[in-house]
């Protein structure tokens, strides 16, 4: 990048350093080290099959996260269109190699010490994407309804592709995170209001277009009886788990619903249930609160920030992770059907983890660089 | 500090928004935190009841059955260990080898694997699936030496109920087998365990409650798929009660081996006195431990086709025209009903003539019996002195005093499977066909035969009632229960005259001093015995073939089901009652004295020389096996 030129000078790097927010990293470390906890008492008291791996990756995304911090903010400006442009790419390869290939839904890049899902890697191209395109709009042009055409279609576009694999809690996140993007950046309200009484008429239409076991997920989370033993199983068994969990919870490794194997899917979705039947409505609400805390840190960092790239990413990442959280959580608590998304950094798996990672490494980005002004036409000209 | 034009504005709006972004995310946060609360605080208790029914498994502990024992302590039902061989598929790597290494030790049939394969396919790969029941102890020492190559291969040991008398004494003790839907109504749960089994006749069917024991309990944690992990708790349960019999085992297989001589008996001993029943024999018996076992399809075929109807307890289950041993009760009748008096006497000349019909005597072919009175009547066994008191005394009299000495209804012996007989009247005429008596049917009654039947268990019941000098004796099988003396019963007078009751015993006793039985009176000093003997009719006899007088030759051509049974009944000592014997000897085709009266000598004779009524545990009592 040594060709690119700044108006402003880059920030020594001892600078940023001092800069970073050692609270904020933290926190983060700790909300890992409680998800190589949960997923070490998901295998019975053991580091294999899931800690480990998950803790590995924990640590090596942690230098992502870093790294990602210190670029700076402009990069991640002049990048958001292309890596906006190459994930949709991939999403559409993705969908097409699903079609074409005989294994079924390929949803997966190999990054080597991880492998990603274009789909997860999109929340956070998005959002860069939307807070670039509304970082060259004044909030008159905010307030036309074809400035939105552009950044509508960025929505859609993904979300179809997320629909077809099929992924329908990716793709109500990316809806979800979207639209906050639309409000932030300034769209009329009334716009909302009608988006969301078109969206109410037009739920049969959607119904229509949903797989069996998506329909199954809905009728299921709306009345759990109807199928006690199949997909009512998960819900039922997961609100057992946090039930039974009381107050202070039945102890650490002492969970019967998970280590007894009653609880399913322990290890990556219902993980917030193993915690919570261990740790007990204290080890839920304190993990809720760390997740709150990053979130809202990540709203100040945007309010914070001296241009409007800068906080609009920023509160998009924050709004994402919020969205990860509360779907998670809600859904295993029973206040909304299964959608199949993971608590991020608890749940085993990289690519939430990653996806994750990379956007808390933007948000350091953003607050290292928060006084770096950034011309609304920039690159084309001051 | 140039900042853009309409950015102040653009930062307002963003900023206002966010803010109301954040109100959003803090209520649903609220919502969330709500639903925690709600879920682990308020409806935690709940939840937690509902996590523990999944975990934890109420399993029950089957208890062990308690045994039966005669009245010297030896046991009649026992527990054997079964030795079980199972295998668990998750700790064979290669099942079809293991079965193979087996099938050289205990020789396993194609269809058996058949069946081991098919089960270890239906469970889970850790639950043990049967292999062999019942294998002996060579089959276990083999399989236990072998193990090293016999991975997942276990030996288990259950319990499985042994009669060591087998057919001796099988109507008797009865037998145990699988319960079935019916008896799953009752609200006991340990039916419901597989492979239970409870008391389907004989004293296991009358005593079951109290030899089944209460189950334990033991609660394991299980995980999702039923795996236990481990035993949280366990109560165990309580063993059967032991029941102690009233009888004498040793008496008991000599009655049932001195029947065994004859194609199909029966023979009661008891109690003149208590109604303690020391032997209840029917011959031929079955094999109970066959039965508790299950039974075999073609074996339940071949007892149940046999016309000896060995399944069938014939001491108490059989009905029989009791014959001359009926003309005991005739003549109390007569003398309680004051038809008449103890001087009655009777000219016999081998005939009795009641309008236009003929009744004959056993005596009819030599001039009959002359001149009889009672006591001689009875020893005798004069069928014409009984056609006139028969006569004289009327049917609805005969039928009232047979009641009392406990014909024509259950004794109320505690097996199952008695049948009461039948003692005609007029009303139990006319209630089953709605015709009047006929005065020629109490002729053939008075002599115990036409409609008139009874068990050996209700003759042997008779005649104890009369030689107790007239209590209502009733026959019962069971001593005590775990040591609990079942309530010793001072048995009521019968409202009979002494001196009529003693008129009907000093015709018994002479009837085996010089009558009818004495050649079959025991010769032991201080033994002898009274007794009645009985000859009843199947086939009713031509006039040309008692002319003929070769009844014994008609009888020999007759087919077995056509015979005459044979009865004997008595008491002993004759001067102070205590054993009371009945035998019959189905269709033996022989007179009572013949037949019966022998096996009557054999066992009363037998009886004393024991003396089981000074038998009792506490004196005999063995080292209960546990």
């Amino acid at each position: 990048m040594a060709q690119i030129t700044f108006n402003e000078p880059e920030p020594r790097l001892s600078g940023k350093i001092k800069l970073l927010p050692w609270i904020f990293i933290l926190l983060v470390i700790a909300v890992g080290a409680v998800g190589g906890g949960a997923l070490y008492s998901a295998a019975n008291g053991s580091f294999l099959p899931w800690a480990k791996p998950q803790l590995i990756r924990f640590g090596m995304s942690l230098l992502v996260m870093l790294a990602f911090g210190l670029v700076d903010i402009r990069v991640w400006f002049r990048l958001s269109y292309p890596a906006y442009v190459v994930m949709l790419a991939m999403l559409a390869g993705v969908e097409v190699a699903g079609k074409v290939g005989a294994f079924g839904a390929q949803r997966w890049i190999n990054l080597g010490f991880v492998q990603i899902q274009p789909s997860e890697l999109m929340k956070i191209a998005l959002v860069m994407a939307l807070a670039r395109y509304f970082h060259a709009r004044s909030s008159e042009d905010a307030k036309q309804i074809r400035t939105l055409v552009v950044p509508v279609l960025m929505i859609l576009m993904p979300t179809a592709f997320v629909l077809l694999q099929p992924n329908l809690g990716t793709a109500i996140m990316l809806l979800l995170a979207g639209a906050s993007m639309l409000f932030v950046g300034g769209a009329r309200l009334w716009l909302f209001a009608t988006v969301a009484a078109v969206g109410l008429a037009g739920a049969p239409i959607a119904w229509r277009s949903m797989h069996g076991y998506q329909k199954r997920r809905v009728m299921t989370f709306l009345d759990p009886s109807v199928d006690p033993l199949g997909a009512g199983y998960h819900i039922t068994q997961s609100r057992i788990a946090l039930g039974s969990g009381g107050l202070f919870g039945k102890g650490f490794l002492h969970g019967t619903q998970s280590h007894l194997n009653f609880l399913p899917e322990k290890q990556t979705d219902f993980i917030f249930p193993l915690l919570a039947e261990e740790w007990g409505l204290w080890g839920g609400l304190v993990l809720l609160g760390a997740f709150a805390l990053l979130s809202y840190y990540g709203i100040g960092v945007g309010l914070r920030s001296r241009n409007q790239f800068g906080r609009m990413l920023a509160i998009g990442l924050s709004i994402n992770l919020f969205l990860y959280v509360f779907i998670n959580t809600a859904m295993v608590m029973g206040l909304i059907p299964v959608v199949g998304v993971p608590l991020p950094l608890i749940s085993y798996g990289g690519t939430s983890m990653l996806a994750v990672m990379m956007g808390f490494g933007m948000l350091i980005s953003v607050l290292v660089h928060r006084d770096i002004k950034i011309s609304r036409r920039y690159p084309l000209g001051d | 500090m140039a900042v853009e034009r309409g950015d102040n504005e653009r930062y307002r709006t963003l900023a206002r928004r966010t803010l109301m972004l954040g109100g959003l995310q803090a209520g649903m946060i609220s919502l969330l935190v709500g639903r925690m609360y709600y879920l682990q605080v308020v409806e935690s208790s709940r939840y937690r009841m509902m996590a523990d029914d999944n975990r934890i498994s109420m399993r029950l502990i089957a208890p062990s059955r308690g045994l039966i024992v005669d009245r010297a302590g030896l046991v009649v039902a026992n527990n054997d260990q079964n030795f079980r061989t199972l295998i668990v598929s998750e700790q064979t790597r290669d099942v079809e080898r293991t079965l193979g290494v087996l099938s050289g030790i205990i020789q396993l049939s194609a269809s058996e694997v058949e069946r081991i394969r098919h089960d270890l396919t239906r469970r889970r790969r850790f639950v043990p699936v049967t292999v062999r029941e019942n294998l002996t102890w060579e089959q276990v020492s083999m399989i236990e030496v072998n193990a090293p190559d016999l991975p997942g291969v276990i030996i288990d040991v259950g319990e499985v109920r042994s009669y060591p008398l087998s057919d001796q004494a099988a109507h008797l003790v009865g037998y145990v087998g699988a319960v079935s839907e019916d008896e799953l109504d009752d609200d006991d749960p340990v039916l419901a365990l597989p492979g239970f089994k409870m008391g389907k006749s004989g004293v296991e069917k009358t005593r079951d409650e109290d030899l089944r024991g209460k189950a334990g309990t033991s609660e394991m944690e299980v995980n999702a798929y039923g795996r236990t992990i481990r035993e949280l708790s366990r109560e165990p349960g309580e063993r059967g009660r032991k029941v102690v019999l009233t009888i004498d085992s040793e008496l008991q297989v000599a009655a049932h081996n001195r029947l065994m001589q004859e194609r199909s008996a029966a023979a009661v001993i008891m109690d003149a006195q208590t109604g303690a029943v020391y032997a209840l024999a029917s011959a031929p018996g079955y094999d109970p431990n066959v039965f508790s076992k299950g039974i075999p399809a073609d074996l339940w075929k071949s007892l149940l086709d046999d016309e000896t109807t060995p399944l069938i307890n014939k001491a108490i289950g059989g009905q029989y025209p009791p014959g001359s041993t009926f003309k005991l009760v005739v003549a109390l009748a007569g003398l309680e009903s004051g038809a008449i008096g103890l001087d009655h006497s009777v000219t016999c000349n081998g005939t009795f003539q009641l309008g236009d019909h003929t009744f004959y005597c056993d005596a009819y072919k030599n001039g009959g019996h002359g001149t009889l009175n009672f006591t001689e009547g009875i020893a005798r066994s004069c069928d014409v002195y009984f056609y006139d008191v028969g006569n004289r005394t009327g049917i609805d009299a005969i039928a009232k005093v047979a009641g009392l000495l406990g014909l024509g209804d259950r004794t109320g012996l505690d097996i199952p499977g008695e049948h009461p007989g039948t003692i005609p009247s007029t009303v139990w005429k006319k209630a089953h066909t709605g015709e009047p008596w006929y005065a020629g049917e109490t002729i053939s009654c008075a002599i115990g035969q036409g409609q008139v039947a009874a068990t050996p268990l209700q003759i042997a019941t008779m005649v104890a009632r009369l030689a107790s000098g007239g209590r209502a004796v009733v026959p019962h099988v069971t001593k005590d229960i775990s040591g609990e003396e079942l309530p010793a019963v001072e048995w009521p007078k019968i409202d009979f005259k002494p001196e009529h009751v003693e008129a009907v015993l000093a015709g018994m006793r002479a009837a085996t001093d010089h009558g009818t039985g004495k050649d079959i009176q025991i010769k032991e000093p201080g033994m002898q015995m009274a007794g009645k003997t009985g000859t009843a009719q199947v086939h009713a006899y031509t006039v040309a073939e008692r002319d003929s007088g070769q009844i014994a030759k008609v009888d020999d051509a007759l087919p077995w089901k056509l015979k005459n049974h044979a009865w004997f009944v008595g008491y002993a000592p004759e001067d102070n009652p205590r054993y009371v014997c009945a035998v019959l000897v189905e269709h033996s085709g022989k007179f009572g004295a013949q037949a019966a009266g022998p096996v009557a000598h054999d066992l009363l004779l037998l009886t004393q020389q024991r003396d089981p009524a000074r038998i009792n545990v506490s004196a005999g009592r063995q080292a209960e096996p546990t």
